[in-house]
């Protein structure tokens, strides 16, 4: 018997239960596409996470208001962050490793062009420096400067998606756009970011703080105040200038009673990063269950296919078929059902992964294709290679008189 | 021993059956010629334990030795060999352990003096592919498989060429007088065709030993008549038969019959010499004439 009669017995085999056969190779299939699919979305997020770690720059620090877990019991009183906090900040004699303070103020409206109207993720009230330490470019059109800020100039520099969503293609650089009532002359758009997660960070409209606050927030807290360092080794030395100029801007003692956050946005990410690596590492366990209940599948099939061929298996050895010839048969049904099975797998896998799937877009870890083939191929083998060898080792009689 | 049996197999593999074949190895042990095909001495089998015990083959135990009797068995070379006895009786036990198909519980089979106990799994597949053809009472064809290809099958094992496989495969059927149902499946073949195809199927390797349990046990007499004739001529080209059987009619195409009773020969009568043609062919007209119903006029 050469391999070929092997294989050509095999495919005869599996054929004589088309349904049954196709059945077990759709249970490899999804098996083999859903390992490919769930670690191609875990990677495509974390490495989205990865793009705007590189995109924010990493010399960014967040000061929000509000205590640490359990601060918020210690501290007698949370003082809300305020202009002034941001202008303490500024000062280089306490805080020289700070390069740039940007107070924030955001809110939500609805921006309106020629009768087209949009609702705005975002309204940012901030200072020019916000810009850099955002890492926000403009594409068209100029950031406002300094001197609009002193002014309360009503100007904006929009978000691509905002510029898109009220101008289409038309240049929005010069137009007014009405926000929540108040109209703004936008003088730039912001490069297109591209979006992360569940927000669109390019749906947003920034202008000077007083502006913002005049006419939305008004004067009273901000959100939070964006600093950047003079350095990515600065951020260190910088979180904790923040800490003690806000201290004693806050009147706070005990450094375990803060009514502020500092937060990197470097650590930030890299805390969702984590987050994001479990998360693959749970996709990807998922994946391989299922890639382990399709070979349970495979195992099952070779069982109820051995115990019903078992006479046929005695009359085969009946007339001198040698064990290896019917283990191969046997085995080469089983690696023909996982191949079979995981090569369309591959396929389903490499053409699941071109879609968006809940806003991430997936991307393929080669190795994750090879291993979730070979593991499938393997599985197929060695589960086949069981009942076969079971069925192989009968003496003819007993398999002849099984029923 | 292996390589004693592999030469032997090799031989007798590349197509001719042992007839004429040098004196074997073993054979020039035997100070008295060639050793018989088939030597069974004190052959015991048992199913179950204790009270449920079933003594298959070998009789009862002797209340006075505590031994059971055991079958003792010689067949020689070109004999054919019916074997007879009431339902239950052991004869398919028999008949399994000589194919090879199962294992005594006690005795030793020598084929061709060669201690079968003492092969291995793959020795006794060429064992089962080049030395002895099984005829089934119950046919066993391979399901969805057709007559051609159910022929082929013995010699696919045995790693015979695809053309030279047909060939010979539908030689076998033609023999068989199915040469024009080769590519029929069982379902499509009545029961006198699927046994002529298990009768070609055993044929087809040119065994030395053609074993066959009850052969026309489900038949009627013209495919009964069919099949005696073709077993006929296989023995008159010389090879060994031992066939099991209910039937006078077919016990009579015997050169020698045994009789079993709970698992022991009881009777063994010689019909006709070892060597020469079976009964039905050294004189077909006297043979005819002594038919106990009109056998002839229905088979021809
Ligand atoms: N696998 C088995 N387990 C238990 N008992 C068995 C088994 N096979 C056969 N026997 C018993 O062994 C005895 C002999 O069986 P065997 O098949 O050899 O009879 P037989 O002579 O061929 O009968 P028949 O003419 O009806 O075919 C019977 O009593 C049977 O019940
Ligand atoms: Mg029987």
């Amino acid at each position: 018997m050469n391999p070929f009669e092997t294989l050509r017995f095999a495919v005869g085999g599996l054929a004589a239960n088309k349904v049954r056969s196709g059945l077990t190779m759709l249970g490899v299939l999804i098996g083999v596409a859903a390992v490919i699919i769930l670690l191609a979305v875990g990677n495509g997020s974390s490495q989205a996470v990865k793009d705007s770690i590189e995109k924010l720059g990493t010399n960014a620090l967040t000061v929000s208001s509000g205590g640490g877990f359990g601060g918020q019991s210690t501290a007698t009183s949370t003082k809300p962050l305020t202009v002034d906090d941001a202008r303490a900040l500024a000062d280089p004699a306490s805080a020289p490793d700070v390069e740039s303070v940007a107070p924030e103020v955001t809110t939500s409206q609805t921006a309106l062009y020629d009768g087209t109207s949009h609702s705005v993720n975002q309204v940012v009230g901030t200072y020019p420096a916000y810009f850099k330490a955002s890492n926000s470019k403009v594409a068209k059109g100029d950031y406002f400067s300094a001197d609009d800020v002193l002014n309360s100039r009503k100007v904006a520099v929009i978000g691509s998606t905002t510029a898109t969503d009220l101008f289409g293609t038309a240049s929005p650089v010069g137009r007014k756009i009405v926000v929540g009532g108040t109209p703004f002359t936008v003088v730039g758009v912001l490069e297109t970011k591209g979006g992360t997660g569940f927000q669109d960070p390019d749906d947003t409209v920034i202008a000077p703080l007083p502006t913002v606050q005049n006419a939305f927030t008004g004067f009273g807290p901000i959100s939070q105040i964006l600093v950047e360092a003079k350095s990515a080794d600065a951020t260190t030395p910088a979180q904790n200038e923040i800490t003690t100029v806000l201290m004693s801007q806050h009147g706070i003692k005990d450094s375990s009673a803060l009514d502020f956050r500092v937060s990197s946005q470097a650590s930030l990410l890299t805390t969702q990063a984590s987050t994001n690596k479990t998360f693959t590492v749970l996709l990807g366990a998922v994946a391989a269950i299922s890639l382990l209940v399709g070979g349970i599948g495979i195992t099952n099939i070779m069982l109820v296919t051995v115990t019903e061929r078992t006479r046929e298996i005695g009359i085969r050895k009946a007339i001198g078929a040698p064990k290896g010839v019917i283990l191969g048969q046997f085995l080469a049904e089983s690696t023909l059902l996982s191949l079979v099975g995981g090569g369309l797998g591959v396929v389903g896998g490499l053409v699941g992964s071109r879609f968006t799937i809940v806003g991430i877009t997936p991307v393929v870890i080669p190795q994750s294709v090879v291993w979730a083939f070979v593991i499938a191929v393997a599985i197929g083998l060695f589960f086949g290679s069981y009942p076969a060898n079971r069925a192989a080792s009968l003496r003819p009689i007993e398999a002849l008189r099984h029923e | 021993m292996k390589q004693l049996l592999r030469g032997r197999l090799g031989r007798d593999g590349t197509g001719g059956h042992r007839v004429g074949d040098p004196v074997t190895a073993a054979a020039e042990e035997s100070p008295w010629g060639p050793s018989p095909v088939i030597e069974v001495r004190s052959l015991l089998k048992t199913y179950g334990h204790g009270d449920a015990t079933v003594r298959a083959l070998g009789g009862e135990v002797d209340p006075v030795t505590g031994v059971s009797p055991g079958v003792d068995l010689v067949v020689e070379q070109g004999d054919m060999v019916a074997v007879m006895g009431s339902s239950g009786s052991g004869k398919s036990t028999l008949m399994n352990i000589l194919g090879c198909l199962d294992v005594p519980t006690s005795g030793r089979y020598l084929l061709d003096g060669i201690d079968v106990g003492g092969l291995d799994e793959h020795q006794l597949s060429l064992v089962r592919n080049r030395k002895i053809g099984f005829v089934f009472q119950s046919f066993n064809l391979v399901p969805r498989t057709t007559a051609l290809a159910q022929v082929e099958l013995p010699l696919a094992y045995a790693g015979v060429k695809a053309a030279e496989r047909r060939r010979r495969a539908r030689a076998a059927l033609e023999l068989v007088g199915l040469g024009d149902r080769v590519d029929h499946r069982p379902n499509e073949l009545s029961g006198g065709q699927q046994q002529r195809v298990a009768v070609a199927r055993a044929l087809v390797t040119a065994p030395a030993m053609l074993l066959a349990d009850e052969p026309t046990g489900n038949l009627d007499s013209h495919s009964t008549e069919d099949v005696l004739a073709i077993i006929d001529r296989l023995n008159a080209s010389g090879r060994t038969v031992v066939l099991i059987t209910h039937e006078d009619e077919v016990a009579r195409h015997a050169k020698r019959v045994l009789r079993l009773v709970d698992g022991q020969v009881v009777a063994d009568v010689r019909q006709a010499p070892v060597d020469g043609p079976p009964p039905a062919l050294s004189d077909p007209a006297v043979f005819a004439a002594h038919a106990p119903h009109a056998l002839t006029s229905g088979g021809s």
